[in-house]
């Protein structure tokens, strides 16, 4: 019933607006245009300013919480292993130091001059192996072994063995 | 002999873009209409051309012609035939090829059907597609060159990279080119009609009919995409927010955004400056994608080749046609005028909603995307913003969205009435309160805000529904008449109808997975089973096979209920010897609309072996619902007023009328 009421209203509304204009009403019409358009205008530019400026807000926010693309092992310092943050870890599978253990996998990651023992339970990705460039995602536990929650094998963009380059 | 005439035909089409980028520009300049009736037949012929040369690159991978790089570096003798041809576009050189051979399909399209068009218009569309034809044909030429001969010719190729060697290839690339070059039309005929002055509901009609067209097949790119990278790689997931998706996402978001305001101004004659600059911004965003996936800047599967000066060059195209395009918006944008009034609640308003908050979204995923790139530039720190950023920003804005999608077609045009459209969804606001309060229910309370995606998926779901029946009738209708009217809706209504409801049921599929899925790393040997998602999956063994260009470790499960064997899978490592790059098969066990997923580990003793097993519910949803959205495309494209000639007969009507 309501929904038959409020449509008879909208097209009186209708009707009234298509009636034949005498020239002063003409005028009034292009009047109440303009303050239509401009009231429309007003409430889009209002919106999209909120919108824009509380986007703003959330991407600052949200910013704060990226990570370093990866640091290496010399540059882990003391407060790293101290406090739990989560970060990525980047260097190169130590040779002859993978030990498996039930799922899990032990390595070492290296660069230049240091190493850390990384713990790591899961299925590697496929391009892990001795030598090879990876980037373990996670956290130092107690004893300063860090537990990789993500392992991400680095490659060049070709994919290509290195006898080709 | 047949690569030169390859490479020759090429250098053919670019004189010929040149000339169709010259000669009819000036004919419409100096008011010669023989030099604008030239623009037609050319684009044609171009096409031609591109297409041959493109042929002839196929050619040369199919019989393993090694005395080109391109082969060389792409392909194997031993490759499957299919692995062959897509491996023409898995490579750098191959894939701008296929991206200019796209182009230029579409400028052929638009010119032959482009006879209803004012003459200089058509000309003008053309000519714009023509620059952009040249500039990526001479980045082609001069710096990525497909037929390089290679002396003295290889042996054997180097192989597909092992990856790309999946149907996937043969399908992804050439869908999600079509969508991204095929906003180029929607862009030229922006350029064109801010040369030509004058914006009306033709332009509307005819971006709009562009935009669904390059839409449909963006989506199903990315929709292809997403699935080939979820069975692919084995992390088991389906979007990673990797900066080479948010290119094909953010033109995507952007597109839905044309298409809607598109709309406004064919049927109300508004938002003409917004939809002209929406056609900019959607191929511009095309143009970055292309930028950032060709240039080399971005590590990722996607990247083939770095190459310092490819960048700059495709860098320079980018700035050129997008700071060409917005300077001519600057100037000319102020003449149009709109037309159209509406109150801010109305059909207009709900699409102008959906625009902000569409570009909004493009606009943080820009951030996301080339903040990384631009700091790294600028001070030398790396970082990554990755998933959560995304999370943060997408899910909020996608939020009001989707809770505003089912008022958008109730609302009527002009003025809406907010009372009477929330009083229609009375009943998909029940059936949203009742699916989140029975999931609460079997979470025992604990997954709120899983309870409430669902009540927003159905909520989408059954209002995209609602609208077939008030659009039949009142509640007293009978179901004769109702049906009747069933079959006479519209295809625009048809295409709401099924895009909306895609939305709903991708959302649903994105939330089950993250809501129940399971996920386990076990060390298993033959004869052991896990219990997974209430039943039971058992690791039979593997056996060793050998493949034409693999080997491969196949390791064999079944899934039982009770003791009753349900399904058999099959997944596998796959050495390739001629790269020494091993991958992983996935062994996907389908149940209904879910998935059982098993990825092996690389570490086998005592026959045992670390297995990744997980358990997506109603995963399939999220790719169904990327059909859902295509077939809602096709409807809207089935819509009488898109029926060629439609447009015509109607001006003939109105031209007749006014000589009465």
């Amino acid at each position: 019933m309501c929904i038959i009421s409020s449509l008879s209203a909208n097209c009186r509304r209708n009707h009234k607006w298509k009636r034949h204009l005498s020239g002063i009403e003409h005028h009034k019409a292009v009047n109440l245009y303009h303050i239509q358009q401009q009231k429309t205008r007003f409430w889009i530019i209002i919106s999209g300013i909120l919108l824009l400026l509380s986007t703003a807000g959330l991407v600052i926010f949200s910013l704060r919480g990226t990570m370093d693309f990866f640091r290496t092992p010399s540059e882990i310092t003391e407060d790293d292993m101290r406090w739990k943050t989560r970060i990525r870890l980047g260097g190169y599978v130590k040779e002859g130091m993978i030990k498996r253990a039930g799922t899990g996998v032990r390595f070492h990651i290296a660069d230049l001059q240091n190493c850390i023992e990384v713990y790591f339970n899961g299925v590697l990705p496929d391009l892990f192996r001795e030598g090879q460039g990876v980037i373990a995602e996670g956290f130092f536990d107690e004893n300063g072994v860090f537990m990789a929650v993500r392992v991400l094998a680095k490659h060049d963009e070709k994919y290509a063995p290195k006898v080709f380059q | 002999m047949f690569v030169e005439l390859g490479h020759f035909l090429l250098i053919l089409a670019l004189a010929l873009s040149l000339y169709q980028a010259i000669v009819p520009l000036a004919g419409v300049f100096f008011n010669d209409s023989r030099s604008v009736a030239t623009a037609r037949p050319v684009a044609g012929l171009i096409f031609i051309l591109v297409a041959l040369s493109f042929c002839v690159l196929i050619h040369a991978y199919i019989i393993s012609d090694f005395s080109v790089l391109n082969v060389v570096l792409n392909s194997h003798s031993e490759q499957p035939l299919l692995f062959k041809i897509s491996g023409v576009w898995g490579n750098h050189e191959g894939s701008m090829l296929l991206w200019v051979l796209i182009l230029t399909f579409f400028s052929a399209i638009f010119a032959f059907f482009s006879k209803n068009l004012p003459r200089n218009l058509g000309a003008l569309v053309l000519v714009c597609q023509s620059f952009i034809a040249v500039a990526f044909l001479a980045f082609i030429l001069f710096t990525s060159n497909p037929f390089q001969r290679l002396e003295p010719p290889g042996l054997q190729g180097r192989d597909l990279n092992p990856i790309l060697q999946d149907i996937g290839l043969s399908l992804h690339p050439p869908m999600l080119y079509l969508g991204y070059v095929g906003f180029s039309i929607c862009f030229s005929f922006a350029v064109a009609t801010l040369l030509d002055g004058c914006v009306d509901a033709c332009f509307g009609r005819l971006v709009r009919l562009w935009a669904v067209i390059s839409w449909i097949f963006l989506t199903g790119g990315i929709t292809m995409g997403s699935y080939w990278a979820y069975y692919e790689l084995g992390w088991g997931g389906y979007w990673f927010w990797d900066p080479v998706e948010n290119a094909s996402l953010m033109p995507w978001l952007s597109g839905v955004a044309l298409l809607h305001s598109a709309i406004v101004l064919e049927k109300r004659s508004s938002l003409k400056i917004w939809t002209v600059l929406l056609a900019i911004i959607t191929f511009s965003l095309s143009l970055l994608g292309t930028f950032l996936v060709r240039s080399g800047i971005l590590i990722s599967v996607h990247n083939f080749a770095v190459d310092s000066m490819r960048g700059i060059v495709i860098l320079c195209i980018l700035a050129f046609f997008i700071g060409g395009a917005l300077l001519l918006f600057a100037f000319r944008a102020p003449m149009i005028r709109n037309s159209g009034l509406f109150h801010p609640i109305s059909r207009e308003g709900a699409i102008i909603f959906n625009n902000m908050f569409l570009m909004t979204t493009v606009a943080t995923v820009l951030i996301g995307t080339l903040y990384p790139l631009l700091l790294e530039v600028l001070t030398g720190t790396k970082i990554s913003v990755g998933a959560p950023f995304f999370n943060w920003t997408f899910c909020p804005l996608m939020l009001p969205l989707l809770l505003i999608v089912p008022f958008g077609p109730l609302l009527t045009w002009k003025r809406g009435d907010i009372a009477i459209a929330a009083e229609r969804l009375l009943l998909s606001f029940a059936v949203a309160l009742a699916v989140l309060a029975f999931v609460l229910y079997i979470t025992e309370g604990q997954m709120v805000l899983a309870a409430a995606g669902f009540g927003l998926a159905f909520w989408v779901i059954v209002g995209a529904l609602t609208d077939i029946f008030i659009r039949t009738g009142i509640p007293g209708t009978c179901w004769t008449l109702r049906w009747k009217r069933f079959r006479q809706l519209p295809g625009a209504f048809w295409g709401t109808a099924f895009a909306h409801v895609g939305l709903g049921i991708t959302l649903f599929g994105m939330i089950a997975v993250t809501t129940f899925g399971e996920e386990y790393t076990i060390n298993i040997k033959k004869g052991d089973s896990i219990a997974i998602a209430g039943r039971k999956i058992n690791f039979d063994g593997y056996e060793v096979y050998n493949g034409p260009n693999y080997d491969e470790h196949r390791l064999h499960f079944t899934l039982t209920e009770e003791n009753h064997q349900i399904g058999h899978v099959m997944t596998s490592r796959r050495f390739f010897p001629s790269q020494s790059v091993q991958t992983t098969e996935t062994g996907l066990l389908w149940d209904g609309l879910s998935q059982y997923y098993i990825v092996p580990g690389d570490y086998i003793d005592n026959n045992g072996m670390i297995i990744h097993i997980w358990w997506k519910p109603q995963v399939l949803c999220i790719w169904l619902g990327g059909f859902f959205m295509m077939a809602g495309g096709v409807f809207s494209l089935t819509d009488k007023r898109f029926r060629i000639g439609v447009l015509k007969r109607k001006r003939q009507r109105v031209y007749n009328r006014s000589l009465k």
